[in-house]
């Protein structure tokens, strides 16, 4: 039985328009969309080298889910993007030289080296950087809306969990915190339908995540994690929702993950039809496709688009691997904040 | 100068920086409108409101993880543990969110737990414990464990303004039995700068928390032998006021560490492990270590009396040191 809301998708350009969007802005996400996954496919190439340490994990599959909700939020929202939500870092600014740095552990990266892969975040950019217990950062999310609420601002968090994290206690506790305060707070659930290897009907037994919303007493609301305009609309009514008091949302975008859980993973016990029926739904082919019949997206507009990221590509690695690894002496430095560490224009 | 308690003063502490910076609120379990299970909390509800004094569901993780949240806006929460105990189900948020933020994201998270710990009153093996030593071993988290009214209010005030988690252990077995002076105005006690309790020659013995009464009667008792015991008291075991113990390990030879928590990999370890490695010249005797054995917290009164460190237990300590 369903509980949750079923997302419709968006037609036509006039339909997008009232979600908010003019044609530049949809070049704009389709520019992120493309730049999101180019920089995992440089990602990919630069681990064959033997230039990233550790291992890699990329989005493919959830560039429209990530891309889709970083785009409805506001400046002065907060976020707490995951693994799979390159996007959210590549919308909200983040350049991709530091994202190849942070990658290849240098100095200059994010983390500085202190921390690998996608375990990073600009503060300034009004993000949280995650951590590898998944949920973990839902109750963080919940404390900025908290903070919000408390100032009686009108700014919103957006939180991220996958449909495995949302099996662990901290998702449950975070819902039940946003929901009896009716906290500006949205849920995002990347349901790519592995976690790790494990499938879905072994980490829940409702018909879907966001039916769960019911029982923390908000609404929950199912949308194609493919179709970047039917998530934007979603992400964004339930961001203005929230900004004006109403409480939270959880959305659960569904998508598939097209790659294995990280780069030695071949994921072999996904079923091949199911990679081939949803690499027709490619969120970027789709959306791509969508552009050229309804906004007239030319053959010269595609070339310079990918004609611009890829020499931002170019130039962010070149500038990335000019980057020192760190200095060794500094590995006990920052283990502890000092007084002007919280001389931000957060903290304050 | 007014007399109060151990937990007036910790609410004294609150209340002063709730009523100094707005950035301050509350959150627990039952600390507004029924006050804390201790009442540390009473009235605050009605002074500050009920967003800065926070009825939080019986979540831990949400309430703590959503303080780090809180504090990353700019605000400065006070998380109330309804007993330290508790922090277990926390215990994943601030060790592998909080404590790690600034090191490896550069986001510092200034945030308090308060944490009601501590045995002496039959509240068995998950009313009473000191979980101390677990969090001083993360790097990123401060402990704080005042042991008079004094220090509980200016290291509360301390706890709250240092930009870092700090889990700040009120024990309580203190609080409605130790009163003293307690200045009427803001003052701060320095995290990291050891206090001592008593001057003497013969020994050293270092503690925290209510183990420092328990410390001071034994000495008193050394006294009749003609022993002289000087009690540092760490006042936070996490940093810890190294100099402090060394001094005072260097003036007297002999070295006994006193704690409630249990023995194996308790701060008393670390404490004793770093005199032998620095100050080793300087002793007449090996250091020694008085703790809990290594137990769950008993309920039943003669049980939980032979696991809580007694003065004779420590009395018998002293002497064999004097002797050695």
């Amino acid at each position: 039985m369903a509980i949750a809301r079923e997302a419709e998708p968006l037609g036509s350009l006039k339909e997008v328009r009232e979600a908010g969007l003019d044609r530049e802005d949809l070049l704009g996400v389709y520019r992120n969309m493309l730049m999101t996954r180019g920089i995992e496919e440089r990602g990919h190439i630069l681990y064959r080298q033997g230039k990233i340490p550790g291992s890699f994990y990329t989005g493919r599959g959830n560039e429209a889910g990530s891309v889709g909700v970083a785009t409805a939020m506001g400046a002065d929202d907060v976020g707490t993007p995951l693994h799979r939500d390159m996007g959210v870092h590549i919308v909200r600014g983040v350049e991709p030289w530091r994202i190849f740095a942070q990658y290849m552990g240098r100095a200059d990266g994010p983390t500085k080296g202190r921390d690998g892969n996608v375990h990073m975040a600009d503060s300034k950019l009004g993000l949280i950087a995650m951590v590898s217990h998944l949920p973990a950062m839902l109750p963080v999310a919940v404390g900025c809306a908290l903070a919000f609420r408390i100032r009686e601002e009108k700014r919103v968090a957006v939180g991220w969990f996958g449909e495995g994290a949302s099996a662990r206690g901290d998702c449950h506790e975070a819902m039940t915190l946003a929901g009896v305060r009716k906290l500006p707070m949205v849920f995002v659930c990347d349901n790519n339908q592995w976690a790790y290897s494990t499938p879905t009907h072994l980490e829940f037994a409702t018909g879907h995540v966001a039916d769960r919303a019911d029982s923390y007493g908000f609404e929950g609301v199912v949308v194609d994690g493919t179709d970047v305009l039917a998530v934007y609309r979603e992400a964004s009514r339930a961001i203005e929702k929230a900004r004006a008091g109403g409480g939270p949302t959880l959305i659960e975008s569904v998508t598939l993950r097209m790659e294995g859980h990280a780069v030695h993973d071949d994921a072999f016990y996904v079923p091949k039809e199911m990679f081939e029926k949803w690499a027709e739904n490619d969120p970027i082919e789709r959306f791509r496709t969508w552009l050229r019949e309804n906004a007239d997206l030319s053959d010269d507009e595609e070339d310079e688009i990918s004609a611009g990221i890829k020499k931002a590509l170019n130039d962010g690695l070149k500038r990335a691997e000019e980057s020192p690894l760190p200095d060794p002496s500094t590995l006990t430095e920052g283990v502890y904040a000092t007084p002007e560490d919280l001389d931000t224009p957060h903290h304050k | 100068m007014a007399e109060l308690t151990y937990l007036q003063a910790i609410s004294d502490g609150l209340r002063t920086e709730m009523r100094r910076d707005k950035r301050v609120f509350v959150i627990g379990e039952d600390v507004g409108v029924y006050g804390g299970a201790f009442k540390v909390t009473l009235g605050f509800q009605e002074e500050f409101g009920h967003w800065r004094v926070m009825d939080a569901p019986l979540a831990e993780t949400a309430i703590v993880g959503a303080c780090t949240g809180a504090a990353m806006m700019g605000l400065r929460p006070v998380a109330e543990m309804q007993f330290a105990d508790f922090i277990s189900c926390a215990w994943d948020h601030l060790v592998t969110v909080a404590a790690k933020q600034r090191y490896r994201a550069g986001t510092p998270v200034p945030i308090t737990v308060r944490l009601p710990s501590g045995g002496g009153f039959s509240g068995g093996p998950f009313h009473s414990q000191n979980p101390e030593s677990s969090f001083a071993h993360i790097p990123g988290l401060k402990c704080v464990c005042p042991a008079t009214p004094e220090d509980a209010k200016g290291l509360l005030i301390s706890a709250i303004e240092d930009p870092n988690p700090v889990l700040y252990f009120e024990h309580k077995h203190l609080y409605r039995r130790i009163k003293g002076e307690v200045p009427e105005e803001r003052y701060t006690v320095p995290l990291g700068k050891a206090r001592t309790h008593r001057e003497g020659s013969d020994i050293s013995l270092i503690t925290w928390g209510a183990m420092v009464y328990t410390a001071e009667e034994a000495a008193k008792q050394l006294d009749d032998d003609g022993v002289s015991v000087e009690i540092i008291d760490l006042r936070t075991v996490m940093p810890w006021d190294k100099t402090a113990v060394l001094e005072s390990a260097r003036k007297t030879s002999k070295v006994l560490v006193l704690h409630e928590d249990t023995r194996t990999g308790g701060f008393g370890a670390e404490i004793a492990a770093t005199v032998a490695e620095e100050a080793f010249e300087d002793l007449d005797a090996p250091v020694r270590r008085i703790a809990a054995p290594d137990t769950p917290v008993p309920f039943s009164p003669p049980l939980e009396k032979a696991f809580i460190p007694q003065v004779e237990d420590v009395t018998k300590g002293l002497r064999e040191l004097a002797e050695y």
